[in-house]
């Protein structure tokens, strides 16, 4: 009895749909239920008003100028760790991570290659600021502003001493991120930074099982190598190191003379402390370095085109990441009778009514941008490891303990760890400081 | 003193080298902060599904980073043609054109009927138990008119800079709107 019912109301509802089409635009005309009917209103709840915007620059900018005063002229790390907490707190946890400068580079990155795509005013300022701020004042912004940086050092508990040969290899991996990251963002593929970040979740105690994982991941880690994220894997710690190279002010651990106890050395958690170079080194060696700079110089063009040529040679797994790729090759395996089914993404497209040529001609300059995306990245890496092969075999003469411009993250524990800077505060404050127990 | 002289001209020079990359750095953050200010824009953006082009996959439900998504469904009221057997409120086969739960598409009986006239019924959306799956709009477009459709809550959306839902929309339907027009709302009058 039901079905029979249901059947006579299902044909009655087709006659619906096709009078409703001869008649107008709608398949059933909505009713004219006259005044007295109150229609409920759909609403639409507004995005948080622009004032946010101004106070997450604002906050930005006072942190940043704080930063560079903590690190650089109070030198005491119990202020930068003050700053620290702060920052994590409300770039972290109340402003839940986004938007950040290590993401604001693939922004720029789809700004500079998309014109069709503006960056926010907001997104602009959070790229360019910290970067600014590090070339005057080193890595402040690393020191006490990135919530990401943050939430690393505190869970830093027992660091333990990366091997050298380890540490440089590893920095290796943020250009390949960074370069990876600019490939994708330039061909409007993907976001991977944003993808990726493992901390994000923890920010906003929600999230995939993916992010929290890896999130937990760092956090482990994190606890005895200080600050993994960062020093390995940070896309704009890249940026921040090659401004970090040239700034105007740096961190200086002593304030005075260096007498050589090497107490900093021993406290640093990110092995950026440089040791004296020894007085005498003998001609023979001397000798040696410099055949080997000249063969790393003649070795740097092999290396780039090497690089170029097998990533370029990757372009094709590589375009994946595109979303039409990855729809052209679904279709193409569709249309070739190579599988039988559909997917969601292959039937919206059919929906459409887009001409299948026009996806396979979008798809061929897509991957042309690969291509060539992939030569530069390659010659870029290549160049990478050539110059830092060519930047281990370089002699520099060094006669104190020196925090290195581009590693050193400004955190402040070394100062308090130096004989002469707590010297200084006695003298400075006049009164009598405990040192040692 | 014939020692100290060249000591102080490297001194320069590196200081001199230092300023100058220095200075080239800037030029280069400047530069590209300059290009950018002139086609950059003061207020922010944010995600929004065009109806348009939408499929109600379901993945909305379950991509979002927010444990409760941020997509919810909502009527455009003007467009229902507040039908009694209503192919977004009910199962297409129902047993009975009622509010009983086997007749219901709605996995969480968000969707509420109640009678206006014979032989017309409206439909609301309770927000709080809707979770975005988009079953409702995937009857309502598939034979009504198409009066249900998913958008971006943003009274709930964290705006992730990259969205996790627009990386898995199979239609490529989220796109980047201007705060100030932040939804796309389905109208009677769209041209298709």
């Amino acid at each position: 009895m039901t079905q029979l019912r249901t059947k006579i109301i299902l044909s009655v509802l087709f006659l619906g749909v096709f009078t409703g089409a001869a008649l107008g635009q709608f398949n059933f005309p909505p009713p004219d239920f006259g005044p007295e009917y109150v229609m409920p209103e759909t609403t639409t709840p507004p995005p948080q008003s622009g004032w946010h915007d101004i106070a997450d620059v604002t906050v930005l900018l006072a942190a940043l100028i704080l930063a560079a005063y903590f690190t650089l002229k109070k030198r005491r790390r119990s202020y930068i760790f003050t700053l620290m907490i702060f920052c994590l707190i409300y770039f972290g946890f109340w402003r839940e991570g986004c938007v950040c400068p290590i993401g604001s580079i693939q922004n720029i990155t789809l700004a500079l290659f998309d014109s069709s795509y503006t960056v926010p005013l907001v997104v602009l300022a959070f790229f360019v600021l910290p970067l600014v701020f590090t070339l005057f004042f080193g890595r402040g912004f690393c020191a006490a502003v990135c919530p990401l940086g943050a939430i690393q050092d505190v869970v830093l508990i027992s660091p333990i001493k990366v091997p050298s040969w380890l540490q440089h290899s590893l920095g290796l991996l943020a250009y390949v991120y960074l370069g990876a990251a600019v490939l994708f963002a330039a061909t409007g593929s993907a976001f991977i930074i944003c993808e990726y970040d493992p901390f994000v979740a923890f920010f906003r105690l929600s999230g995939s099982l993916n992010m929290l994982v890896l999130g937990g991941c760092f956090l482990v880690v994190g606890m005895f190598v200080g600050r993994p994220y960062c020093r390995f894997f940070c896309p704009y710690g890249v940026l921040l190191r090659l401004m970090s190279r040239f700034s105007k002010w740096k961190v200086t651990i002593t304030p005075e003379e260096c007498v050589q106890c090497h107490l900093c050395r021993e406290t640093c958690p990110f092995g950026a402390i440089e040791t004296p170079t020894p007085e005498n080194i003998s001609t023979g060696s001397l000798q040696r370095d410099k055949f080997r700079l000249a063969a790393l110089f003649l070795l740097l063009p092999i290396l780039i085109a090497t690089g170029g040529f097998l990533v370029s040679n990757m372009s094709v797994p590589l375009s994946r990441m595109h979303a039409d790729v990855r729809l052209a090759e679904r279709i193409y395996l569709e249309d070739t009778g190579a599988v039988l089914d559909t997917v969601d993404e292959s039937d919206a497209f059919r929906a459409t009514g887009t001409p299948i040529e026009q996806l396979y001609a979008d798809v061929d300059i897509i991957r042309g941008k690969f291509t060539t995306g992939g030569w530069l990245l390659g010659g870029f890496l290549g160049l990478v490891l050539g110059a830092k092969l060519i930047r281990l075999s370089v002699y520099r003469r060094r006669s104190d303990y020196q925090a290195h411009r581009a590693y050193c993250l400004a955190c402040g524990r070394c100062y308090e760890y130096c004989p002469v800077h707590q010297e200084k505060i006695k003298a400075d404050t006049a009164t009598v400081i405990k040192v040692g127990g | 003193m014939a020692l100290e002289k060249p000591e102080d001209n490297k001194i320069n020079r590196r200081d001199w080298l230092g300023s100058g990359l220095r200075s080239l750095c800037l030029l280069g953050v400047g530069g590209t902060a300059g290009l950018l200010a002139g086609r950059s824009q003061a207020q922010n953006t944010v995600w929004q599904i065009d109806p348009y082009i939408c499929i109600a996959c379901g993945n909305c439900a379950t991509h979002c980073v927010l444990d409760e998504s941020a997509v919810k469904c909502v009527h455009a009221f003007a467009m229902c043609g507040y039908c009694d057997l209503c192919t977004g409120f009910m199962d297409p086969q129902p047993d009975a054109i009622n509010k009983g739960a086997e007749n219901e598409l709605c996995p969480t009986g968000a969707i509420t009927r109640t009678f206006v006239e014979d032989p017309y019924y409206q439909y609301t959306i309770d927000e709080k138990l809707c979770n975005g799956c988009g079953k409702c709009v995937k009857g309502c477009s598939k034979m009504g008119n198409g009066s249900l459709f998913l958008q971006v809550r943003h009274d709930r959306c964290v705006n992730c800079n990259e969205c996790a839902i627009a990386a898995a929309c199979p239609s490529q339907a989220f796109k980047r709107v201007p705060a100030s027009q932040p939804y796309i709302m389905k109208e009677a009058d769209h041209a298709e």
